[in-house]
């Protein structure tokens, strides 16, 4: 069993606010991916059991979205915007300095499995830009000097 | 105190007697439900419930002119009237918070916060159309936004809000609060409703169309973000004053979205028939175009509408003028940039973002956006090869109204307008194997 009972608790939860079980679906998968960081066919089976709908169905959907990440990564997953509004102030060479920080180039993750660095589309902070979201948190209006600030914090608390 | 730093006209607006959405947008305390029920929150809701007859809030809303703000620019009181009479199907309400367009980024502040506003504009509708269960969709990476709804929901019911009988009206409503999983099509309101279902993100063939089989094949209403928060100021102050604001057929306010090359990028609430230059130019808005460069194009109403040049700036922000100058308000950002910015580079990021986010329902739109991107690529890297403009139109062409939803639309405009406007750039590309300007942004 990967999920815990206190996920399973959350998924029930969520399947008695919809007339129907199955649009507990997406919920379910954000609640298994915050407890475990990943998703895989053994997460979509227990799903499948807790919400009581085949596991066919919980796998097409996980599929489709993006931000379930289906391979393991670091601890944090770095993803800096880069769309129209963020590229246009830089996020290409946002992405360049995070490279040589880091020591890796995107889509890697650093030899410490600490950090795991990726390209998303718009993150809706146009007007912030540039931006990249780490985890759960967005961080906007970048610059070098904000960037270091914020490696070295999340290294601290490692 | 507040997550996103994003600058707002706040300050405008709260010495308006006319500009409303954004009047407590840099109250940090606005959020929680004591403060905003002090500033006259949730009374056009109680206004609306236990002093109007569905009908009458439907037909204030449809007198106001409102016209749907998620980018669609549909009448919002007709679309509630399209609701069956006489079924007997439960009804559904959802707004719409999956903001996803390129370039827009004004529900998020309203929901992060404003949050009440949007419950209370929700609550309105729904009443409206004889809902009892409501759905908010927001996507899935707005995970501050998740929060903030869910903590005003449970502090909606707390006070009588939500829930069984409200303000002893005998009317339950209930909401659920669901989140998205990372997929631009899930703004378009038929996917959001299979997403809604636990089904892929595709879109859904109409008619029927939602008000008649919506989700679960029941009639709904599918509304945005910033037009539900608008709803409790057309029932406390009338449809007649909303639409002493804006233009005739584009009544009241809206919120711009402004980003890319200008100096204070942010959200501003101005009237319908703002001046695009304005918004751009002048100091209390954009404040003109950065490092002082010279302005090159305009993307006015997200990143699927066709672009505008310099000199078709001066536009009115409305739907009709927009209409008239060849493009669309669209969601309402206006995404700005300036003479170093190599046209192509432009259409290569437009393209990339539609070939990521396309369903993979319709062939032409699949396959089209992919064949689009590898040509723009290789175009980009200077290997450009003689007819490929030609050949990008005829693509484009071939997926313009082809596609069962919008998205294939969406992708092809803005890069015909590029095409449009600058050929002779793309041209440059293909013959020099190079930009004809430099494109090097630095992040500071």
């Amino acid at each position: 069993m990967i999920l815990t009972e206190a996920s399973r608790e959350q998924i029930r939860e969520k399947v008695s606010q919809y007339p129907d079980r199955k649009s507990a679906i997406l919920p379910a998968l954000t609640i298994a991916y915050s407890q475990t960081g990943y998703l895989n066919d053994e997460i979509y089976r227990e799903i499948s059991q807790v919400i009581r709908v085949p596991h066919v169905e919980i796998a097409e959907a996980a599929t489709f979205y993006t931000l379930f990440p289906k391979l393991p990564v670091g601890k944090y997953l770095i993803q800096v915007c880069h769309n129209i509004s963020c590229a246009l102030l830089g996020a290409d060479s946002l992405l360049a300095y995070l490279e040589q920080k880091l020591g890796i180039k995107k889509g890697e993750t650093t030899p410490d499995n600490l950090f795991t660095l990726v390209t998303v589309e718009c993150l809706g902070s146009c007007a912030t830009a540039p931006m990249m979201q780490i985890n759960q948190d967005y961080y906007e209006n970048l610059t070098g000097e904000k960037v270091d600030r914020i490696l070295e914090e999340l290294k601290a608390k490692a | 105190m507040f997550y996103s730093p994003v600058i707002t006209n706040a300050a405008e607006v709260a010495s308006s007697d006319r500009l409303h959405l954004f009047r407590y947008v840099e109250d940090p305390d606005q959020s929680k439900v004591e403060i905003f029920e002090a500033h006259g929150g949730y009374s056009a809701w109680k206004k609306a419930l236990t002093g109007m007859s569905a009908d009458e809030v439907r037909e204030e809303v449809k007198k106001s002119g409102l016209r749907g703000r998620g980018g669609a620019g549909f009448p919002t009181g007709m679309k509630w009237g399209f609701i069956p009479k006489g079924s007997s199907k439960p009804r559904y309400l959802i707004c719409n918070a999956d903001e996803s367009e390129p370039g827009t980024c004004k529900d998020r502040v309203l929901m992060e916060r404003d949050p009440h506003a949007v419950i209370e504009g929700m609550a309105i509708a729904a009443y409206a159309i004889g809902c009892h269960q409501m759905f908010i969709y927001i996507r899935g990476e707005f995970n501050h936004c998740i929060d903030r709804i869910n903590a005003a929901r449970e502090e909606a019911y707390a006070r009588g809000h939500l829930g069984k009988d409200i303000y002893g009206s005998g009317y339950d409503l209930d909401m659920v609060v669901h989140t998205g999983g990372g997929a631009y099509i899930c703004g378009e309101e038929t996917a959001l409703l299979n997403s809604l279902e636990g089904k892929r993100g595709m879109s859904r063939i109409r008619p029927p169309f939602p008000a008649v089989e919506g989700l679960y094949a029941c009639p709904t209403i599918v509304n945005n973000v910033e037009t539900l928060a608008t709803v409790p100021h057309i029932i406390n102050r009338g449809a007649d004053w909303y639409r002493s604001m804006g233009t005739e057929k584009s009544t009241g306010t809206k919120i711009f979205s402004l980003s890319g090359h200008v100096k204070r990028p942010g959200n501003y609430e101005v009237e319908m028939g703002f001046p695009l230059k304005k918004l751009i130019y002048d100091p209390a808005y954009g404040g003109g175009i950065r490092d002082n460069k010279k302005l090159k194009g305009v993307i006015p109403g997200g990143s699927s509408t066709p672009m505008l040049t310099p000199d078709m700036i001066d536009v009115d922000l409305d739907y009709e003028s927009l209409a008239d100058a060849g493009t669309m308000l669209g969601s309402g950002a206006v995404i700005v940039f300036h003479e170093e910015t190599c046209i192509v580079w432009v259409a290569l990021r437009l393209i990339r973002f539609y070939r990521h986010e396309s369903c993979g329902k319709c062939t032409p739109c699949h396959e089209g956006t992919a064949w689009l991107e590898q040509i723009i690529r290789r175009i980009e890297q200077g290997l450009g090869q003689p007819g490929d403009i030609e050949l990008i139109e005829e693509i484009c062409g071939n997926i313009l109204g082809r596609t069962v939803c919008p998205l294939g639309d969406a992708a092809v405009m803005p890069i015909q307008s590029a095409i449009k406007h600058w050929r002779d750039e793309w041209q440059y590309h293909i013959d020099n194997k190079k930009c004809l300007v430099k494109t090097n942004f630095e992040f500071q």
